[in-house]
């Protein structure tokens, strides 16, 4: 009966935002839905039991009271972070529930081999980068977040410019991100995190549409370095649907220059909507885990052998591209 | 085991606590403290000599008390501190030179211990989570306090080539704080509105002003060499601290951080320069592994406890303090329980007591 009483609710927010259009409306309802429902998981976010506590717990008093009490934590600095800046509460209550719509209904993600993350132990996942600005990133980690039965939270490496970029190099690190050194990755799968990694970099979002799912460059190899040393099992990921979101047609060198960016897009709707051409195109996405090569039999010292760590990540490139290929086949079309 | 110690920077706050603890450790026959003017503090039974460390006489003091551990406490982080810019600088890096000049004429010393900062790895987005004392700076310290101590580590590391039958130990400390110690960043906290940069939320790592000394004794004490990072466990945003302390930020876009700097350093409210302000943009982590493993010290505080600690000795109390928030979240609920639709809330209660 409380599951009833959540869904009118939902509807009663459908209807008074009627105005602004349906689906909008929708997913705002499920975003604020989804928002109150974790603020009283406070921090001790477990695993089992947790989203259907999230629906059974009905009463709007103990919405409030959760919500309240998320704010108290905020305004009194009562929470944890951890080394690299990660805020496992506000990522879970806040950024997670405002991007989930994204994930759910916009994107309608299909994620396959979720079994392939490890339960407990570290793993690297490698994917494939598209799409001018890194929503896959993002939609990754909802994925291994959300269909992991561990509610696992992707820890992901990203370039220096996300660090010093205002508010985005905040918000990263709250999310859980770290620069992409080895350093810090060893540090992350040392300590049995499922570690992110985008290893095509700005080569790979930044790329022109007419080179869609061709893999660029996986830069050295350094991340297949960090899993040799920690002996961590890489998994490759394959990621379609991203390069549609906003198909880059060409680039604005100088304005990058100008701005200090890798490179300007200009994309079907981008600059020429002005703020409406920043809105994704809603691709349908498909992300598959691909099952984890292991480091673990390799000799010792094969990190600093150069022509295994080539061989290692020509290896994991091969199967992000094949699974790539693979997926498009089986994608209906670019939208469906 | 060392039986004279000389420590300079002894009428300060570290080190008087340093020099009237080291008084009391066994087999330390004497402890000698140099500093310009004479200790505002108890520093035990310690000898209080008046010198300055940037003058020769330094070289007379050692060869005539025949010491064999110099612990080196007077690189000073606050330029109102130590009269200027100009004059802390000249204490810092020439006082360091003229010191180990005389150490290095002084054949009876055996062993140097230096208080350096994690100030050296300055701060910048490039920068590793923790860094590990073998990692460099991605990008040097260009003023102030941090280029200071690069230069003193500098000096030293010169000097332990010069003088390599002398056993070198260099500490590296997150900022220190506790309810006794003053620095810049606690004159920062006790700000009633927190400036921060906009978009920005650094991680701090603080330690607490016990465990420092205690760091201190270890290092003065034990026989173990080479660059040791100190800090407390864990770090803490700066958003966060500062509401832990009970104050509201104030969020300064980068572009006018320089003016916002000045005019707090004009008034005196704060000491801030451009690596202060990166600081406060990007935070440092250190990792601590050496710190247990080689200088064998277990923090008493965690980063979060040293700086709790700091606020309950300043009783800092501010908008934010926690029973405020708390009392708002109380009546807000009430309001809210009140404006509830009163028809579903006692359903709800009748359906969970029922079976």
């Amino acid at each position: 009966m409380t599951a009833g009483r959540r869904s009118e609710r939902i509807l009663a927010v459908a209807q008074a935002a009627s105005e602004v259009g349906e689906a909008l409306a929708d997913v705002l309802a499920e975003a604020s839905a989804d928002a109150s429902g974790r603020a009283g998981a406070n921090g001790a976010r477990r695993d089992e039991g947790r989203r259907d506590d999230a629906e059974g717990d009905g009463d709007v008093a103990g919405r409030v009271a959760d919500a309240l009490a998320f704010l108290r934590r905020r305004l009194t600095g009562e929470f944890e972070v951890d080394d690299f800046g990660f805020d496992p509460e506000l990522t879970d209550t806040v950024l997670m529930a405002l991007a989930r719509p994204l994930y759910t209904r916009w994107f309608r993600v299909e994620t396959r081999g979720i079994e392939n993350i490890p339960d407990a132990a570290g793993a690297l996942v490698v994917a494939n980068h598209s799409g001018a600005i890194a929503l896959d990133a993002l939609m990754t980690a909802i994925a291994v977040h959300d269909e992991h039965p561990r509610h696992r939270f992707l820890r992901m490496l990203g370039a220096d410019l996300v660090f010093q970029t205002p508010f985005l190099g905040e918000l990263a690190r709250k999310s859980g991100a770290t620069l992409a050194s080895n350093q810090d990755a060893e540090r992350l799968l040392g300590a049995g995190e499922v570690v992110g990694v985008w290893p095509e970099g700005f080569k790979g979002i930044g790329k022109p549409f007419s080179e869609r799912y061709k893999l660029q460059r996986f830069g050295r190899g350094g991340f297949v370095s960090a899993a040799l040393r920690t002996r961590t099992p890489i998994v490759p990921c394959a990621i379609v649907g991203a390069e549609e979101i906003y198909p880059v047609l060409g680039n604005m060198p100088t304005l990058a220059r100008v701005l200090g960016l890798p490179y300007a897009p200009i994309t079907p709707t981008f600059p020429w909507l002005g703020l409406f051409g920043l809105i994704p195109l809603p691709s349908k996405w498909l992300i598959e885990f691909c099952p984890p090569v292991p480091t673990d039999q390799q000799p010792a010292g094969a990190a600093d052998d150069p022509m295994l760590v080539f061989d290692l990540t020509d290896q994991v490139r091969q199967t992000i591209q094949q699974t790539l290929y693979a997926l498009l086949v089986q994608r209906r079309s670019v939208f469906f | 085991m060392s039986r004279v110690v000389l420590v300079t920077g002894v009428s300060r706050y570290l080190g008087g606590r340093f020099a009237s603890i080291l008084t009391s450790q066994p087999g330390v026959d004497r402890v000698i403290g140099v500093d310009v003017v004479p200790p505002p503090h108890d520093i035990g039974s310690a000898d209080f000599v008046r010198a300055d460390i940037r003058n020769p006489v330094i070289a007379k003091v050692i060869a005539r008390a025949e010491v064999d551990t110099v612990v080196h406490m007077n690189v000073i982080a606050t330029p109102t501190h130590a009269g200027g810019r100009v004059s802390m600088k000249e204490i810092n890096v020439i006082g360091t030179m003229q010191l180990l000049a005389a150490c290095q004429k002084a054949p009876t010393v055996q062993r140097l211990v230096v208080k350096s900062s994690a100030g050296v790895y300055g701060s910048s987005p490039r920068d590793p989570a923790m860094f590990t004392e073998d990692t460099g700076a991605k990008v040097l310290p260009r003023g102030g306090w941090g280029k200071d101590s690069v230069e003193v580590e500098g000096y030293v590391r010169g000097f332990s080539r010069r003088r390599p039958d002398v056993d070198v130990v260099m500490l590296r400390f997150a900022n220190i704080i506790g309810p006794g110690i003053r620095t810049a960043l606690t004159d920062y906290f006790g700000l009633p509105v927190i400036p921060t940069v906009l978009g920005f939320d650094a991680r701090l790592q603080f330690v607490h002003e016990d465990d420092a000394v205690e760091a201190m004794r270890l290092a003065t004490a034990g026989s173990m060499t080479g660059i040791v990072n100190v800090a407390g466990d864990g770090v803490l945003l700066l958003s966060q601290a500062a509401h832990l302390a009970g104050r509201t930020t104030l969020p300064i876009p980068t572009p006018l951080t320089g003016i916002a700097g000045n005019l707090f350093r004009r008034t005196g409210l704060a000491d801030f320069g451009t690596d202060q302000m990166r600081f406060l943009s990007y935070g440092r982590g250190l990792d601590t592994t050496r710190m247990r493993r080689v200088l064998g010290l277990e923090p008493r505080y965690t980063t979060r406890e040293a700086f709790a600690d700091f606020v309950r000795g300043r009783t800092l109390r501010g908008l934010l303090s926690p029973d405020r928030v708390e009392a708002a979240e109380s009546a807000l609920l009430e309001t809210a329980l009140a404006l509830a639709p009163s028809p579903r809330t006692p359903v709800d209660v009748a359906a969970t007591v029922q079976p």
